[in-house]
């Protein structure tokens, strides 16, 4: 693999659907997706969201990821150059395959949320036999 | 096209980021205006803060792994070096977003003020690293109490 430099991506800002309660910005985390034949894995960059403010809702097939970010300075700071701009995560999907809730894993590791949502496993086809009377 | 840095060229680099930053504040000041969004800055984008005691040098680096992470302090000068790695998955696997990105990155930015090189702290929590600079004591501000003659 060649050298790849990293290039600024802006974050992007999530439209508003509805009034936000708390005050302050909201992004779209970027995330990677990928299926395997058991299940479907959601990767998110959400950096300065601890792993206790990530809140995952499915429901039916509407899948809400959101992350509260903590405050992005100590007390008594004051900024001299900002750059980027802080505010908590949050994204919508609408899987295709239907989730089995209760085997939903998420784990938080550097600013980053890993997501596996196992398939429900398909009904097996039954053979019905008729019987003679 | 990747720059390497070499040390007579930092001081050329710190001045254009300065200028850059300057022009900013002309734009902000003139016309209201924030950062356009599609300006193009150096990865990782940082936001600089100071208290009485420390400066604070922050970056957004999600999924980052500390140990691939050089920080050098030279002069007024903070050197940021390191590389993000996202791992491949083993099975052959159906993708369908592919948003984040590796790879390495390399940034030299001009310190607010002089540091003092030998206490420097950097953290990294949740995917932010902070970097604590050390002002040093003479220009750390200093109350005078006026007399009463």
């Amino acid at each position: 693999m060649t050298e790849h430099e990293l290039k600024v991506k802006a974050k992007e800002e999530a439209p508003a659907k509805a009034e936000h309660v708390r005050p302050g910005r909201v992004f779209l985390p970027a995330v990677d997706i990928f299926e395997t034949p058991e299940a479907l894995v959601l990767t998110a960059d959400m950096a300065g969201v601890p792993a206790d403010k990530v809140t995952v809702d499915l429901k039916e097939n509407h899948l809400v990821i959101t992350g509260e970010v903590a405050p992005p300075m100590g007390a008594g700071e004051t900024m001299l150059e900002q750059e980027y701009y802080t505010g908590d995560f949050q994204r919508e999907f609408h899987l295709g395959s239907l989730i089995d809730q209760a085997k939903i894993e998420a784990t938080m590791k550097e600013g980053v949320l890993r997501l596996i949502l196992p398939k429900v496993e398909k009904v097996k086809p039954r053979k019905i036999e008729v019987k003679t009377a | 096209m990747p720059i390497i840095f070499r040390e007579p060229h930092l001081d050329y680099l710190r001045q254009l980021e300065q200028l850059q930053s300057r022009m900013d504040r002309v734009f902000q000041n003139a016309f209201g205006l924030e950062r356009s969004p599609w300006r193009v800055g150096v990865y990782p984008l940082v936001n600089i803060s100071e208290d009485h005691d420390h400066i604070y040098v922050r970056a957004e680096l999600a999924g980052v792994n500390p140990a691939d992470l050089e920080i050098t302090v030279q002069d007024n000068s903070l050197i940021l070096r390191g590389e993000r790695k996202i791992p491949t998955e083993e099975k052959q696997v159906n993708y369908h977003r592919r948003e984040r990105e590796s790879g390495f990155f390399r940034r030299v930015l001009a310190l607010p003020a002089r540091v003092q090189a030998d206490k420097v702290e950097a953290t990294c929590k949740d995917g932010i690293l902070t970097i604590q600079l050390a002002k040093p004591e003479e220009t750390k501000p200093r109350k005078i109490e006026v007399k009463v003659a």
